[in-house]
């Protein structure tokens, strides 16, 4: 038999289908390379007998011929999001052993879908972060190294391990978060698939918040079909979360195959950096004529306001984090620091709970809300982020149908390289991908080729607002033009 | 906008006035919390009200209770307020156990309610017109335990995320007598919208009273903020105090220092509880979880449809249409369980047109005089509607007098019973009788001939008679029916 790890998830189902293999032995497949891969640090908590359980269920069903979309397959879940009786700490110690009474709308979900619960995915803490090392648990390992090289990169964050472990073939699926970047940055790193829904697509109910009107979660998978058939489950409406959007969620699959011929694809002139690499602007270009020769339209748009995007982002997510972060006050849950009283119980819970990078944020959130600096920094962050989504409403009325732009400014670096000094040098891996969250759009990371050192490198698709579809068919086409890239097994 | 006259202080340097606003906290009277399906019943054990939304577990989300959107346009309604058809909810951001978000949500710069004005009776025939500046919703706090443990305190969330209307009057109250009248009538509307039950010593309505003086007609001096009020006369207590300390410091040549200061009703002062250099910074911003409140002017025009009539129309109606005077109809009108005993009364009378105003007298001065004499509310009387209607047809129909009507309500409040039945049984009914009334009148007639020869000159005297024959029939005579005869006996 195949090594059933090494099989897409379109292919897993068509062979529990086919009753090739069952769900069990998909499972347990996947577990067996989760332990083999431990040194990646990519799971923070493996859920082995619940697994199992779950897929012999699977089984059952599919037997039964009572199987749902996602029967039986084994994905992994970032820890951001809530698990029933599954500890859940958003890789911070001040969540502590927190165990929560109540599942996650995207993943109740899933589990309605028949999908197996492998265990829970490293990740920034409260997803602050681009490279997965801020996480309590430690950083994570990209199963990509250089040609040559055996220096350990990061995979990209805060989905970090979620990217890891889909690269690496421990799960089929991941479920992931992004607020800024944290979906498609990972993806790009790690020569996955990584979409961002629109804002609003998927349920926010459960999901640890770090900033409400930019976080959204979507799935990282080993292919673009993968991808469309992992938001199906994950998307729809939810009445506990009010901002989640009551519009019917199409077959995404449909869309994978779906002629882009006459579609036009807008190249935005600002994203052309100075010193941006070389390889970059080539790998972009390719796609580009991918998308060409597919027959779709290339026009050169502007988004004039681009350069303000990394600022005003670095204002509305930390402001929205100082006040959502707030109630991990050593009270009710999580970690609790002995004090004589309760400011003290505040601060030494507070201090020891959060690591630096949050700190940090917090402190720039709370200064860009108080008095007398509002008015300068959040209001005028708000104003900008509207300017920057009208830039995507002009383009997208001149009949553009999605924006094409590289995924990250670099391939993936080494644990330890970035941010040391300046975290705005951290800060910069998110430059394409920010607008995006700011204007409430859908993106896509789509892998697209290799830098000189044999490092994957992604490109990003964004849409019209709930037009995913366009994404996943344009996705597709550079995903057969540039092939599939596994890394070497070096675990 | 006053019409009244008020109070001024009087300082050493000459009269002081006093300068008032108030922020009203009223529970909203909905069965689920603001943003949580959590009951909002009082009195539960500790903690055994609350969602995880509430103890703000990871990852949860507010989703607005529209019944308490509708509750908060209402009363907004019934203080002829505008209503704004798109409010935003803000994050006020501070730390404190009772508040597991570590914010309150509530709403800061557009708030659901703007502008209104509530119309203020005093006393004397007096009123006042006090403006109000907006109402908003918010969530409520939880509770503090400090008596479980010698070293810690615990926390009660059932209270917490429970509804309030914070009702922010203008700076148009001028003394204390206006403020207590004004929260009276700011309950008393609550009660009758049912938007609050206005119950002051559950909490669930309480008073942040802004106090200032200055010098009749000069610029506004500054204020003070007395916490926390919930007792209508603490708040007159406190209003008086605090004006007095602070006229006190400026004669001394001092200056007021901006603080929030709790009332102490025991010792009868008020003290400091935090300056304005210690005020918090609450880092106020959109709830990003939350979208605009919207609402169109139909969902409005719904609500104001079925808005039950107010105390203010009530008394235009019942001066029209019975001719009760203003004080008594705001009498009748100042509570609604009042109102509506009087309407019960009413509907249940035979005469409702023609003894509406005797129905207003009793209600009035016997039952609400004999329920204030005994320290009981109207939802305590022993004596209901349909029996006090039953005591007032029958004086309008002319079965009883007014004396023995009297008589008649005490054996009710004290015994109960049907009326009817008990001016039969105990033979209290009007003797209109003229031959049993006939042989009365020839008695005394015959028995004091002297004063029936003088009350030809006298006419005067005949007073005299209708007593002595009322006092002989044990006051069941008909009065009308003893005059007529006495007259035409007497030849006058």
């Amino acid at each position: 038999m195949t090594d059933l790890t090494s099989l897409t998830l379109a292919e897993a189902r068509k062979g529990l289908a086919d009753k090739t293999f069952t769900s069990l032995e998909l499972t347990d497949a996947h577990l067996s390379a989760i332990e083999a891969a431990r040194v990646l640090n990519a799971f923070v908590m493996e859920t082995p007998d619940q697994a199992r359980a779950m897929a012999r269920e699977a089984d059952g069903k599919i037997a039964k011929g009572d199987a749902g979309p996602l029967a039986g397959i084994p994905l992994g879940i970032k820890d951001l999001f809530a698990t029933k009786g599954v500890r859940t700490t958003a890789c911070s110690k001040i969540l502590g052993n927190f165990v929560p009474t109540y599942e996650s709308t995207v993943t109740s979900q899933l589990w309605r879908d028949g999908a197996v619960m492998l265990g829970k995915l490293n990740n920034d803490e409260f997803a602050m972060g681009s490279s997965n090392e801020t996480s309590c648990f430690g950083p994570v390992g990209n199963p990509w190294r250089r040609d040559g090289s055996n220096t350990t990169l990061v995979p990209g964050g805060s989905s970090g391990g979620s990217a890891s472990a889909v690269a690496a073939l421990l799960c089929m699926g991941a479920t992931a978060t992004d607020t800024g970047g944290s979906i498609r940055q990972p993806a790009a790193f790690t020569a996955t698939v990584g979409i961002k829904p629109t804002y609003g697509r998927c349920s926010r109910w459960g999901i640890v918040a770090f900033a409400s009107s930019l976080d959204q979660a979507g799935p990282i998978a080993r292919s673009v079909r993968d991808a469309a058939m992992l938001l199906r489950s994950m998307a729809g409406h939810d009445p506990k979360d009010t901002t989640s959007v009551d519009i019917p969620v199409p077959d995404y699959e449909a869309a994978i195959g779906k002629s882009v011929k006459g579609m036009k694809i807008g190249i935005p002139r600002e994203y052309r950096l100075d010193g941006m690499p070389a390889e970059i602007e080539k790998l972009w270009s390719e796609g580009a004529a991918w998308l060409k020769a597919a027959g779709a339209e290339l026009v050169e748009v502007s988004l004039p306001h681009t350069k303000y995007a990394l600022p005003a982002y670095y204002i509305v997510a930390p402001a929205e984090a100082s006040s959502n972060l707030a109630r991990y006050d050593g009270v009710r849950y999580g970690l609790r620091e002995p004090a004589k009283n309760i400011i003290e119980l505040y601060e030494n819970t507070r201090a020891s709970g959060f690591g630096a990078e949050v700190k940090r944020r917090v402190m720039i959130g709370t200064y860009v809300l108080s008095a007398g600096y509002y008015d300068a920094y959040y209001l005028r962050a708000q104003k900008v982020r509207t300017l920057i989504k009208k830039d995507f409403e002009d383009c997208f009325a001149k009949g553009v149908d999605a924006i094409l732009t590289p995924a990250t400014p670099s391939a993936a670096f080494g644990i330890g390289e970035k941010g040391g000094a300046d975290p705005v040098e951290m800060y910069l891996n998110d430059i394409f991908t920010v607008t995006v969250n700011m204007a409430g759009l859908p993106g896509i990371a789509v892998p697209a080729g290799k830098d000189a050192q044999g490092l994957p490198l992604g490109l990003q698709l964004i849409g019209r607002p709930f037009d995913e579809e366009t994404l996943f068919s344009l996705g597709e086409v550079i995903e057969q033009a540039a092939g599939r890239f596994t890394p070497a097994r070096w675990w | 906008m006053s019409t009244a006259t008020h109070k001024l202080l009087k300082g050493a340097t000459g009269d002081w006035e006093m300068v008032i606003g108030m922020e009203i906290h009223a529970q909203v009277t909905s069965n689920a919390k603001l943003f949580s399906g959590a009951s909002t019943e009082f009195g539960g054990e500790p903690n055994t009200h609350v969602s995880l939304v509430d103890a703000a577990m990871p990852g949860m989300l507010p989703v607005i209770n529209e019944e308490c959107v509708r509750q908060a346009v209402r009363t907004g309604l019934g203080l002829n307020a505008r209503i704004n058809l798109r409010s935003v909810f803000d994050r006020k951001n501070y730390f404190y156990p009772d508040s597991p978000q570590g914010y309150q949500i509530s709403q800061y710069k557009s708030p659901v309610v703007g502008e209104g004005e509530v119309l203020v009776e005093l006393d004397g025939g007096r009123s006042v017109t006090i403006g109000i500046e907006r109402l908003h919703l918010e969530q409520d706090a939880g509770k503090l335990l400090h008596d479980r443990s010698p070293t810690m305190s615990n926390v009660d969330l059932n209270r917490c995320g429970v509804a309030l209307m914070e009702i922010v009057s203008k700076p148009d109250i001028r003394d204390a007598e206006q403020a207590k009248a004004y929260v009276t009538k700011l309950r008393s509307i609550l009660r009758y919208l049912g938007t609050c039950d206005g119950d002051m010593e559950k909490g669930s309505l309480r008073a942040d009273v802004n106090v200032s003086v200055r010098k009749p007609g000069g610029p506004l001096g500054t204020r003070c903020e007395i916490k926390n009020m919930n007792s209508i006369t603490f708040i007159g207590q406190a209003i008086e105090y605090e004006a007095r300390r602070q006229i006190e410091i400026l004669e001394d040549g001092g200056q007021i220092d901006q603080e929030t200061r709790l009332y102490d009703p025991n010792k009868g002062e008020t003290r400091s509880m935090r300056s304005k250099e210690e005020a918090h910074d609450y880092r106020y911003f959109p709830d990003p979880d939350l979208l605009p409140l919207e609402f169109s002017q139909e969902f409005v025009d719904a609500l104001r449809s079925k808005l039950p009539e107010l105390p203010d129309q009530k008394k235009t109606r019942f001066i029209a249409d019975f001719g009760l005077s203003a004080y008594d109809a705001s009498v009748l009108v100042a509570e609604r369980e009042s109102a509506v005993f009087y309407e019960t009364v009413l509907d249940k009378l035979a005469n409702r047109a023609g003894d509406g105003k005797l129905a207003a007298n009793w209600v009035i001065n016997e039952l609400f005089g004999r329920l204030n004499k005994e320290g009981r509310d109207i939802a305590g009387s022993p004596v209901n509607a349909e029996q006090l209607a039953a005591i007032i047809d029958l004086i309008g129909e002319g079965t009883i007098s007014g004396k023995i009507a009297k008589d008649l309500f005490e054996i009710v409040w004290q015994e109960g019973g049907d009326p009817r039945t008990l001016v039969e049984s105990r033979g209290m009914k009007q003797v209109t009788d003229l031959s049993a009334i006939e042989k009365v009148v020839d008695d005394i007639i015959a028995a004091n001939p002297d004063k029936a020869a003088q009350v030809k000159d006298k006419p005067q005297s005949l007073g005299w008679f209708v007593g002595q024959v009322m006092k002989a029939s044990g006051g069941k005579a008909n009065p009308q029916s003893v005059n007529d005869l006495l007259k035409s006996k007497l030849g006058l």
